[in-house]
């Protein structure tokens, strides 16, 4: 009975983790690598959930809807590099602050003003809607599984593709010295742009296939956001790598905390985050 | 001498009907100064943000309250400001003085958050303003901070949540988990349930806090699962309650019966679905109620703005109703304000939910409904807690 509580809370801790990791791989992305303070990932996420809800009630079906988040998300995403991002690479993070700050704000407003302030959900699929009992009083809803699953496999992929691919090296040597990428005739303008709506896309992915564990409303991915930093900072600004570790980290300090110790549900993530900082300042891999 | 005194008595006898008649077409007896200016009503609501269509009802309501009425307060026609409060606590101060000494205003309707209602109950205690707290159910506003101005047409949340005790001992529950986010409303719920509950030989087999306002429920529902309780009560509203209710199903808990105030299930239940199926809430009010006052209401309200009532609106309704009776009382007279409080203190309120007066404290004693979802629809079983008033603890008033 122990045993499976232990494990179960585990399972939920690495779940959350993995979820975690998919909205911040986006933001190391954007954040470590192009070095871009984007405070509007989270409203990436908000946009994905919406999206995907929309389109549920549209199509019929989730995964349709996920599936056309994504590239929409993305898209969206490459806009805004494009037109308003695309000035700030050379600027203060001030700037940069500010800019998606108000982007925040915009992106806020705007879902309310088209959705409406109402709070909505999304079905879970029928062929996922079922739990495996795993003691006389425990059991774990699939979905949640075929989520970390996803999420898992995303994780790897895109170390793969940062790590041991010429997109990826052009990424990394892009963010070191722009101007010698360039000069190797690399459109490095397109390539930033093509970064960041992949981390726009990612968000909006995390958004999209979380709306049936989560609540659609507006401003939703405004406490995701702080998270995702957290994530980031602790797991070294740029690494995939402790992106991952970081997201896996905050998701079971999280979890355990809010069991074992309740009362400091509220701190166990910032308490985790200030013991790395102690122990490596710049985090786990940097 | 004698001719003199004729002339001044009959002077004065004139002086005293043009100022009758000057006053007469609008208010008769006790105004002289200032009849023509309008009535200021300041709204301190949410017009943005998550609760932005909670502002929205509570204000409709208030209007169609007294647009039903003619139009105006006391006799006097009504100028209204609103202010967006943005449901931010760390502003309510500085929002409740524009309307308060910026604009002048002779009334505050609102607000929605409890964070922010403290901001405003702080300011309107020291500058007298008459104010009907329309939503925000925090027992400290009508409790240890209550004032002869501030009145509420709402709830407390200990009022909406004290009820289901008695209800869960009737339906054979012996040891139940409370849940809630760490906050003032739902400690307050969370608290009025198992003061019920205990003191009836219940046992709470554990209190859940989790921090606001966070929504990832997995580890506790997990926790819930161990602790095999005989019922769960919780207190959650919008976003958190939608996630809460289908999180609850999807864990494999539909077993264990789900209660809570009747936030649990207004504006999230179509969204809940299934998983809401066989909900046991507590409120002052359900849409369903079966009155005809509920259906004159809710016929009005849906044809003025199109919309369906709720709970909200409701309240909203009865601040306008309250704020009618006092003025027709002192006739439009915002000066006579003892007389005019004193009227506010008698009001009978014939509300949607049913006719309710105010307590010593100024909140409404009424009847709290056993409301239950069943084929998506929320059903009205009952009455779980008739005119229940709020204990106002710590209330020196009255």
């Amino acid at each position: 009975m122990d045993f499976w509580f232990f494990l179960i809370q585990a399972l939920n801790g690495v779940q959350y983790g993995l979820l975690l990791f998919l909205v911040a791989s986006g933001l190391t992305l954007i954040f470590g690598i192009m070095g871009i303070i984007n405070l509007a990932h989270g409203a990436f996420y908000m946009l994905g959930a919406y999206l995907a809800y929309w389109l549920a009630g549209v199509t019929g079906s989730l995964t349709a809807a996920v599936l056309l988040s994504l590239p929409l998300a993305g898209a969206i995403g490459y806009g805004i590099e494009a037109l308003l991002v695309r000035t700030l690479y050379r600027r203060d993070h001030l700037d940069q602050v500010l800019l998606t700050y108000g982007l925040i704000l915009i992106f806020n407003e705007a879902t309310r003003m088209t959705w409406g302030a109402d709070v909505h959900g999304v079905a879970v699929p029928a062929a996922l809607n079922w739990s495996i009992k795993l003691t006389d009083t425990l059991s774990y809803p699939v979905y949640r599984l075929m989520l970390s699953a996803v999420c898992a496999v995303l994780a790897v992929g895109m170390y793969l593709v940062i790590t041991r691919t010429r997109f990826g090296m052009w990424v990394r040597a892009g963010a070191s010295n722009r101007d010698m990428v360039a000069a190797l005739g690399i459109n490095v303008k397109l390539l930033f742009g093509v970064v960041f709506a992949i981390g726009a896309a990612l968000a909006g992915l995390a958004g999209a296939i979380s709306t049936p564990i989560t609540s659609v409303a507006p401003g939703m991915g405004d406490s995701v956001l702080i998270l995702c930093f957290v994530v980031v900072v602790i797991g070294g600004v740029g690494s995939i790598k402790g992106a991952f570790l970081g997201a896996m980290l905050i998701g079971l300090a999280d979890t355990f905390g809010k069991v074992f110790v309740p009362d400091f549900a509220s701190f166990t993530v910032y308490g985790v985050m200030a013991a790395v900082l102690l122990w490596k300042p710049r985090g786990l891999f940097s | 001498m004698e001719d003199v005194k004729g002339i001044s008595r009959r002077a004065v006898l004139q002086a005293g009907a043009v100022a009758a008649v000057g006053a007469g077409g609008f208010v008769p007896t006790r105004f002289a100064i200032g009849n023509t200016a309008k009535v200021k009503v300041g709204f301190l609501l949410p017009y943005s943000g998550t609760y932005a269509g909670l502002g929205e009802a509570i204000t409709n309501g208030f209007k169609l309250a007294l647009e039903e009425r003619g139009g105006k307060l006391g006799g006097r026609d009504i100028q209204f400001i609103a202010v967006d409060d943005e449901s931010n606590p760390a502003k309510g101060p500085e929002n409740t003085n524009k309307l308060v000494t910026g604009e002048n205003v002779d009334f505050v309707v609102g607000p929605v958050h409890s964070g922010v209602a403290m901001g405003m109950v702080k300011v309107v205690r020291e500058t007298g303003t008459i104010t009907v707290i329309a939503n925000a159910g925090a027992g400290a506003a009508t409790g240890p901070l209550c004032a002869p101005n501030i009145f509420r047409t709402s709830f407390t949340n200990w009022q909406t949540a004290y009820p289901m005790a008695k209800v869960a001992m009737e339906r054979g529950m012996k040891n139940v988990v409370t849940m809630s986010w760490k906050y003032a409303a739902g400690e307050e719920a969370v608290a009025g349930f198992e003061q019920g509950f205990t003191k009836a030989g219940g046992k709470i087999a554990k209190q859940i806090l989790v921090p606001f306002p966070q929504e990832e429920f997995q580890a506790n529902l997990t926790e819930i699962a161990a602790l095999k309780p005989d019922g769960v009560f919780v207190f959650f509203a919008g976003s958190g309650a939608l996630k809460f209710v289908k999180d609850y199903a999807a864990a494999g808990l539909k077993s264990i019966p789900l209660m809570g105030p009747g936030f649990l299930t207004d504006g999230v239940l179509k969204e809940q679905g299934a998983a809401a199926e066989g909900l046991l809430t507590t409120l002052h009010y359900a849409d369903a109620l079966d009155t005809s006052e509920n259906k004159a209401f809710r016929g009005a309200y849906r044809k003025a703005f199109s919309k369906d009532a709720d709970v909200y609106a409701v309240q909203g309704y009865d601040a306008g109703q309250l704020l009618f009776q006092g003025m027709g009382a002192v006739k439009g007279d915002t000066g006579a304000k003892a007389d005019l409080i004193a009227a506010m203190e008698k009001a009978v309120i014939n509300s949607p939910r049913g006719s309710f007066t105010l307590s010593k404290a100024h909140n409404p004693v009424q009847d709290i409904y056993l409301r239950q979802v069943k084929g998506g629809q929320e059903v009205v079983l009952g009455v779980a807690e008739k005119a229940l008033a709020d204990p106002a603890t710590g209330c020196k008033m009255g």
